[in-house]
């Protein structure tokens, strides 16, 4: 398993992990068998398409799933060596926070309307540390003055209404980093943002990652926007992690179609891009049925028969570290695949 | 979102203000309070059907005149009806609570009025402002007995159809599972048998006490609090807001109660003032068909049941307690149109 020469152990590392949900239509796998590891002070980004399985991945890493949902047991998620889904219910409210904390998408929904924003922020605080009212209320301006929020004092009596969106994710922000949590999992922090925003936020996410040294993994729609804040970038499809390369080496080499497909989207990678990711033709796979090889052979450019015969196995290819799940990875083949236009590519590896 | 009309409409609010308008809805005001005073005072019985109308159209010129200074006074956006909505509750309450303490003369007791005049006019300057009925009894004392009768068993209920509701919906809402269907089977069963017979039957069981009537109005009422507050915590426990309590420690009750309960209260209250108009209006029917409160205690209904037999010659005997049941019935009513405005997340502004 560990293929990994550093000698201690990841502060994250991920074993096979599935995640079904009980539908009325059947087992539904939104998560199918994912492995990664996370070190300390990096940042791995996960992109996709809407409905490739990034939240319930990143769910199911929390232990925060909904009550339909079927997670197998030879699925692992250590988190420092231990298994976040052995924590008892009272482990797991001291582990939330302090060890894992999480930005959801969309700031409007994720701070209570008739709560102060004052309160919102020291409540965890307050759990967590242990620290009275004044030392929280400290700890709370000390933190609004970290993510860029002026006049916190001010800030602190009003309600989230009274905030612009900006303003409202820096407050969500605050509170995931109140008890400096190991690893700070980002859901789309930016989509319900405007434009000028998001970078800000960004720009935020990564300074606080470099200042606190704590992992990161931040989720996005967006290879472009991904691409300047990330070590590290995971590709998912259809449940399945199908490209998974240090970021320089995911833009040089790419040896996923469908990473091929999602880049080609973007019309520069170096300037970030704000607009969402071109449908790629076809339809996303159908994840109750899924196709029976690799989920996306049926929009794939370069789809062969034997590509529909068995799921692919995760391979690397130019380095260890890259690792990709197609039988013929663009990588070793990209003159080859440049030239052919027909979707057969003639020849096999 | 802040709608743009809004802001627009606070804006419009710092205009100039319109002295003229102002100045012609004193004029109003003044000539509606004269015409009043003339008609209900100067006029006597002969004038009959005229002094009605009179009456009438002074209040709705006071009304208009009043509606026009106060915004010249307080600015276009000043909501009178809703202010004169407020005032008549608050003034309901206060008199429903200190009913013991006024000055009044008997309206419960026939044998304590012996001396009093039978079925005398209202005359503002006599011991029996608002007259008496065809026992002697005074018909302010009871109108204030009467609205403390409608406001206990109003506010009662609802209270106890809000507690009821909240609790029972807030846990269906939240924890979902077999106790939600469960609670869904049997509000909906509720809700499938017609509340009217539902009441009378119950009214018809329980002795006519106010706390009988206030209970069977709350249990017509739980099936549809119970519906309100689940609906509004499945939509607010899908918030991430929740999932974020969760996460910084926050068990289920403590979830329950200090995330949720605030948001779901607020469109339930709102809800609330309309409901008790409602109930007022359903206390005063059943009193009125003799399945209430009944005589010696005064209230709106049985008070309306005494005075119609003789409606043609001696109508304030009803029209007194009718009128203050329409004003009351409306002010709940104002009130709850702008309370929804406010905090119905439908129509909220977050
Ligand atoms: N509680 C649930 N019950 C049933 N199906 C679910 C549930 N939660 C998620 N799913 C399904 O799991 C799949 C993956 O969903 P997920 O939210 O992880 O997608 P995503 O990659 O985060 O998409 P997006 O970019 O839109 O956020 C979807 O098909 C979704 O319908
Ligand atoms: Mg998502």
């Amino acid at each position: 398993m560990s293929e990994s020469t550093n000698p201690s152990p990841p502060l994250l590392r991920v074993r096979n992990l599935s995640t079904g949900f009980e539908t009325p239509r059947g087992l539904l796998w939104a998560v199918d068998g994912v492995s990664f590891d996370l070190d300390q002070g990096r940042t791995m980004g996960v992109v996709g398409e809407s409905g490739s399985g990034k939240s319930v991945l990143v769910r199911t890493v929390m232990n925060l799933l909904a009550a339909n949902a079927v997670v197998p047991d030879d699925g692992e998620v250590l988190f420092r060596g231990r298994n976040v889904r052995d924590l008892d219910a009272i482990e797991e409210r001291h582990f939330w926070g302090t060890e894992m904390a999480m930005v959801f998408q969309d700031p409007m929904t994720s701070l209570n309307p008739v709560k102060r924003i004052g309160r919102q922020l020291t409540e965890s605080i307050r759990f967590h540390l242990g620290l009275d009212d004044d030392a929280a209320t400290e700890r709370a301006l000390e933190l609004m003055n970290q993510v860029g929020i002026p006049e916190p004092k001010k800030r602190l009596r009003q309600y989230p209404h009274e905030l612009s969106g900006g303003m409202r994710q820096r407050v969500v922000i605050a509170i995931a980093l109140s008890c400096s949590p190991k690893l700070l999992i980002a859901d789309e922090p930016t989509t319900a943002l405007d434009v000028t925003v998001q970078r800000q936020i960004l720009d935020l996410l990564g300074r606080i990652q470099r200042e606190t040294d704590m992992a990161m993994i931040l989720i996005t729609h967006d290879l472009g926007v991904v691409a300047s804040y990330t070590d590290e970038i995971a590709v998912m499809y259809g449940g399945q992690i199908v490209e998974h390369a240090a970021t320089s080496d995911l833009f040089e080499d790419l040896a996923h179609p469908y990473t091929e497909a999602l880049l080609a989207s973007i019309p520069r990678i170096d300037l970030p891009s704000h607009a969402r990711l071109q449908a790629i033709g076809g339809r996303p796979p159908d994840m109750v049925a899924p196709p029976p090889g690799c989920r996306f052979a049926p929009r794939c450019a370069y789809r062969t028969d034997e590509c529909e015969a068995a799921i692919p196995e995760l391979i690397s290819v130019a380095d260890r570290m890259h690792t990709c799940r197609c039988i013929r990875p663009l990588v070793s083949h990209r003159d080859v695949a440049e030239a052919v236009v027909a979707p057969n590519r003639p020849g096999s590896s | 979102m802040s709608a743009p009309g809004r802001s627009d409409a606070v804006i419009a609010g710092r205009l100039p203000l319109n002295h003229r308008s102002g100045l012609f809805g004193a004029g109003l005001l003044v000539a509606g309070l004269v015409l009043t005073w003339v008609s209900l005072m100067r006029l006597d019985a002969s004038a009959g059907f005229i002094k009605y109308i009179l009456v009438a159209v002074a209040l709705g010129a006071v009304f208009q005149g009043l509606k026009l200074v106060s915004k010249w006074i307080f600015g276009p956006l000043f909501d009178l009806g809703l202010w004169l909505s407020a005032l008549w509750i608050s003034l309901l309450v206060l008199i429903a609570v200190f009913a013991d303490l006024l000055p009044l003369r008997e309206s419960r007791d026939v044998s304590q009025a012996l001396q009093a005049p039978i079925r005398q006019r209202p005359n503002l300057f006599s011991s029996h402002p608002l007259g008496t009925d065809a026992q002697g009894l005074d018909i302010l004392g009871g109108l204030v007995y009467g609205a403390r009768v409608s406001l206990i068993v109003g506010f009662g209920a609802v209270l106890i159809g809000i507690t009821v509701g909240l609790t029972v919906g807030l846990a269906a809402g939240y924890y979902r599972g077999k106790l939600e269907s469960a609670v869904s089977f049997l509000t909906d069963s509720m809700l499938a048998f017609p509340p009217l017979i539902l009441l009378l039957a119950m009214v018809a069981v329980l002795s006519p006490t106010v706390a009988n009537v206030t209970v069977a109005l709350a249990v017509i009422s739980v099936p549809t609090y119970i519906r309100l507050a689940r609906a509004n915590t499945l939509a607010f426990a899908q918030r991430e807001f929740v999932l974020s309590a969760r996460l910084l420690g926050e068990r289920n009750p403590a979830i329950i109660s200090r995330e949720l309960l605030p948001n779901v209260l607020l469109p339930v209250v709102s809800f609330s003032f309309v409901i008790i108009a409602v109930f007022i209006v359903t206390e005063a029917s059943l009193s009125f068909l003799g399945l209430s409160i009944s005589r010696p205690n005064p209230t709106w209904g049985n008070m309306i049941a005494a005075g119609e037999t003789r409606l043609n010659d001696h109508p304030h005997a009803v029209a007194v307690p009718g009128v203050a049941l329409f004003l009351t019935v409306f002010s709940f009513n104002r009130i709850g149109d702008r309370a929804r405005k406010m905090w119905d997340p439908r129509e909220a502004k977050l």
